[in-house]
């Protein structure tokens, strides 16, 4: 009984791809620890999210894509109706409205979702297009990207609505869109963005954020200083490191955030440069095999959704090490299955979960 | 159909491949950028990181040596330190100064002059550093406060050693006073390169000897690193360099002599020196009025230096170095000695005064009406014969008289150890040219004045008394030190400060004898004689009035001459005759004649200071037939006995 549950629950798993995963998640609770000055409680509370992710994940990676697929439609739209009821009621939180509060459920970030439901919504249209995509096909897409683009920026939260929107215009990208469409919407976007500096459109603090990046100590108490404290701490590592559990900007308490958004400064303080190349060879081979994954697609919407998932983890990867190490601006992204965190840690593991599925029911595709 | 359609099936998936491999180039570009990120952070930068991060862990808590004690020439303190509890605010921390004096003043007591002199502190300092507001807490008034400080941010108790003069205004132009380290002496510490000496130091020498031994008294600050947190909370201590406490100073002065000398001026204004000749030892250095240094330790409220600074007394002002007046006749001894060295005159030489001098159109008279008949040289002292000198005078050339009262320290720096030395006016043919432009002659009527220790002739009481020292030793001269011996705070080794004279005026026995003759003359028959009769010592003198008033040729009536404007007196002294102990100039501020205000003063402190001798080589005695005779000393007589 037990090994016929264990066999339905592997049957579906990819062994290299949850390897990674394993791994990464694994080192990411032994920074935790560290960062937590070397308390339990959050490295208990993660494993127990880990836990229920990986549950979730089994249960994904059980379905197949066409099933995945249904979820679409609806996802997408209950999606948009939490982002409007966000901007209606939320929760406000420094400024912006991002949380909805929901009875029995709890807080729920519902930008969150669309990491999730846009390229599902796309991928399951472009599939039902296969071999039939015009021009129009890319309109209606981009309209539907457009909508939650908006609603996130609205609340605000840049952030978060240009990962979203880069969510979207990954599977534009892999569904083919025009070179020249690209060419033409990357110029537009950075005129956009000069515009939006030039006359006033951003939040003093969104400037802010951006400014620091190229000047850390222009603000070293309050913008500034995340970047500041992060840059000594990685720097300060060295090499070799100072040793798990012996990084002082960690344990002093001079890294803001060392739980969450910036954990990547903690693990650079204690494991130095040899422990940064030896995580971004773990993430090398996670996006590696998700690439090989989306490849190995039998239908168009594995191939989709696997390839904009796969960029998706490349890309919050970048923007959080890239933000933590100054080279970019302080934004609220999370380092993928390292940072604590359960709403992260959940649509990351449904995202392995779509992988998983979409490697694991091929065979049945084409028959 | 079917071939069509998986063509078009691997076309598309041809096509995706393509995409993705774009991507995938991308994702390695990005991933290259990061790793050369890391490369930069923790090789290229490691050590300039690895500083902050030092930095931002170590704390450097510096610790302020311990000043130095100052002693008398007996071990008698008079300058020690004391640690006591103030409450500091911190301006930079606190949104509104003027409430939070208001919350700590329900708390303790805070007095109208600690909220003068905070406001002062605070307009003078900028709000740079945490500032006192009360100082020397009571434990009652700690506890009260440690149990508000949770409501008062930004407010602080601390312990911190202060600054006492046990003898208040006793000495105070001697000793002076430390003050807080203000932006301008910040400056010059950094730019002397002692930072790091006064790191945690708030307070330095502003006067006296403070000010003067401020870098052997000073020590060296120590630090203790420790590590904090980013609230920097400590959390351990990682290593500890102690301070070094600074050098105690032994003073030439006596302190008991110092307070009988103050107490002979009673009201009066002026200066005294008491000088050791054989040593150069200052034993006494009065300025009256003076100051209690103990107002400025902890910064000075506006109302009480209005009222030291505004007085009409100038208690600030140290008048035994800075305040410059002609000698009058005190002068007369050194003229005396002068005529006798280039053979001017010789001591039996005798000249008939006849109550007056004319020369050319100029008239000038004798203190006494018709003159005092006979004047040989000693007489000539005694008497203060004013023509004997007038005639002198004539005959000299300027520039080798000046030459040779130079030696004498008149008109020059005497080099005492405290700041603020004036070097006074020793007139020549060059200083008159360039004092009087329009004038720049010196003429033979101005030299007739100068004879008589008048005129230009412009010295400090310093000088005056320096000289009598000088003369006193026969011409081997000390150069006169208030400080006399520097004891090393961790060695307990101490050295003398001028332990060889410092130069000797060629001058011959005989000379010397003839001037001592007539000034031993001063004193049995002559101008102070009735001052001294019955002193249980032999001494030599000679007093002098320094005119404020010109009476141009006109009868100076002293009681019909306002306070103010009326003549200095003057008293120059050395006794005992044979092998002076002491030798000492009195100057008396609108005193009138020398032997009216002046020579009481001296007679005084004399008759004190062999008292005091007599007494202390009884308790020497004493105390070395006890040991021999194996009583234990008592500590005080061990204490009062250094040398």
């Amino acid at each position: 009984m037990i090994g016929k549950i264990w066999a339905k629950l592997t049957d579906h798993m990819d062994p290299f791809l949850f390897a990674a995963v394993a791994t990464i998640t694994a080192l990411g609770l032994l920074v935790l620890y560290s960062a937590a000055n070397e308390t339990m409680s959050r490295v208990t509370s993660q494993s127990q999210k880990v836990v229920v992710a990986l549950i979730v994940m089994m249960f994904i990676a059980n379905l197949s894509p066409q099933f995945i697929a249904r979820f679409g439609v609806p996802l997408y739209v209950m999606g948009i109706i939490l982002l409007l009821g966000v901007a209606i009621g939320g929760e406000v939180v420094k400024g912006a409205r991002r949380w909805l509060k929901i009875p029995g459920i709890g807080n729920i970030q519902p930008s969150e979702i669309m990491k999730i439901a846009l390229p599902l919504i796309l991928a399951w249209y472009f599939d039902r297009h296969e071999g039939a995509i015009t021009w129009r096909n890319f309109i209606v897409a981009a309209i539907l990207i457009a909508i939650p683009f908006a609603l996130i920026v609205r609340q605000p939260d840049l952030g978060t609505a240009l990962l979203v929107g880069a969510c979207g215009f990954y599977l534009l990208f892999l569904a083919g869109l025009d070179w020249r469409i690209i060419v033409f919407g990357g110029v537009l976007s950075v005129g956009v963005f000069a515009a939006a500096w030039q006359f006033d459109w951003l939040h003093d603090y969104q400037k802010e954020r951006i400014t620091t990046v190229f000047n850390p100590s222009l603000d070293a108490q309050d913008a500034g200083w995340h970047t500041i404290q992060a840059a000594i701490a990685i720097g300060s590592g060295g090499v070799l490191g100072k040793g798990w559990l012996n990084g002082s900007q960690t344990h002093l308490e001079f890294l803001p955030e060392k739980h969450t958004d910036f954990i990547f400064a903690v693990y650079g303080e204690e494991f130095g440069l040899i422990g940064c190349l030896v995580l971004m060879l773990l993430y090398v081979l996670l996006i590696a095999r998700c690439a090989l994954i989306s490849v190995r697609a039998t239908s168009v919407f594995g191939r989709l959704m696997a390839g904009t998932l796969t960029l998706m983890f490349f890309t919050y990867v970048f923007v959080n090490i890239g933000m933590v190490t100054g080279m970019l601006p302080v934004v609220g992204v999370p380092l993928p299955f390292v940072s604590f965190g359960g709403t992260a840690l959940m649509t990351l593991f449904i995202g392995v979960g779509i992988l998983m599925s979409v490697a694991t029911h091929r065979k049945l595709v084409g028959s | 159909m079917m071939r069509a359609q998986l063509r078009n099936h691997d076309q598309e998936l041809f096509f995706f491949q393509r995409r993705l491999f774009v991507a995938g180039m991308l994702v390695l570009l990005c991933f290259a950028l990061l790793i050369g990120r890391f490369f930069y952070l923790q090789v290229v930068r490691h050590a300039h990181f690895a500083t902050l991060s030092e930095n931002n862990r170590i704390d450097v808590q510096p610790e302020a040596p311990n000043r130095g004690i100052i002693t008398d020439r007996n071990g008698v303190v008079l300058a020690s330190n004391y640690s006591a509890y103030t409450v500091e605010i911190n301006p930079q921390q606190v949104p509104n100064v003027e409430a939070t004096i208001e919350e700590i003043a329900k708390i303790v007591d805070v007095s109208a002059r600690d909220r003068r002199r905070f406001k002062k502190l605070l307009e003078e300092f900028r709000a740079a550093e945490s500032l006192p507001l009360k100082s020397r807490l009571s434990d009652e008034e700690v506890a009260r406060l440690a149990a508000n400080r949770y409501r008062l941010p930004g407010v602080e108790i601390k312990a911190r050693p202060f600054r006492q003069y046990p003898f208040g205004e006793v000495a105070s132009h001697v000793i002076g006073y430390i003050g807080r380290i203000n932006p301008a002496e910040k400056v010059r510490i950094e730019q002397q390169g002692q930072a790091l000496e006064y790191k945690g130091s708030d307070y330095i020498g502003k006067a006296g000897i403070e000010l003067s031994y401020e870098r052997e008294l000073h020590g060296v600050a120590g630090a203790t690193d420790v590590e904090v947190d980013a609230s920097r909370r400590v959390i351990r201590t990682l290593s500890r360099k102690p301070s070094i406490a600074g050098n105690n100073l032994q003073l030439s002065l006596d302190i008991r002599l110092q307070k009988i000398a103050e107490e002979a001026f009673g009201t009066k204004r002026g200066a005294m020196v008491a000088i050791e000749p054989s040593t150069g030892d200052v034993l006494a250095y009065v300025s009256r009025p003076g100051y209690d240094p103990n107002l400025f330790v902890d910064g000075i409220d506006p109302q009480s230096w209005e009222l030291l600074n505004n007085s009409p007394d100038k208690p600030m002002l140290n008048r035994p170095i800075q305040g410059g007046y002609p000698p009058g006749s005190t002068y007369k001894p050194f003229m005396a000695l002068m005529a006798q060295e280039m053979g001017l005159r010789t001591s039996a030489q005798t000249f008939s005064d006849p109550g007056f001098f004319r020369l050319g159109g100029g008239y000038w008279r004798d203190d006494k009406a018709g003159g005092h008949g006979l004047v040989d040289l000693p007489k000539s002292i005694a008497v203060s014969c004013d023509t004997y000198y007038y005639q002198l005078a004539t005959e000299l050339d300027v520039d080798d008289w000046s030459a040779f009262m130079k030696q004498f320290s008149f008109g020059q720096k005497t080099g005492l150890d405290i700041q603020g030395e004036l070097p006074g006016i020793l007139p020549t043919r060059e200083w008159k040219a360039k004092r009087f432009p329009k004038d720049p002659k010196l003429h033979v009527g101005d030299q007739v004045s100068l004879g008589i220790g008048q005129g230009f002739n412009t010295f400090t009481p310093m000088q005056v008394a320096n000289a009598t020292a000088i003369l006193a030793n026969r011409g081997v001269a000390f150069k006169p030190h208030l400080v006399k011996r520097i004891e090393d705070s961790s060695t307990r080794q101490s050295r003398l400060t001028q332990p060889a004279p410092a130069y000797t005026i060629a001058l011959k026995d005989l000379h010397i004898n003839e001037v001592k003759k007539g000034m031993a003359g001063v004193v049995t028959e002559g101008t102070a004689a009735s001052v001294f009769r019955g002193a249980s010592y032999t001494s030599g003198g000679k007093t002098g009035t320094s005119q404020v008033f010109g009476l141009r040729g006109g009868e100076y009536v002293e009681s019909q001459v306002s306070e103010r404007l009326r003549d200095h007196a003057w008293y120059i002294v050395f006794a005992p005759l044979e092998s002076p102990k002491i030798a000492m100039a009195v100057f008396v501020e609108n005193g009138g004649f020398g032997s009216k205000s002046a020579a009481p003063i001296a007679r005084k402190v004399l008759d004190a200071f062999f008292e005091l001798q007599s007494a202390d080589a009884k308790a020497q005695g004493q105390k070395v037939a006890s040991a021999a005779g194996g009583a234990p000393v008592s500590p005080q007589a061990a204490l009062g006995a250094p040398r």
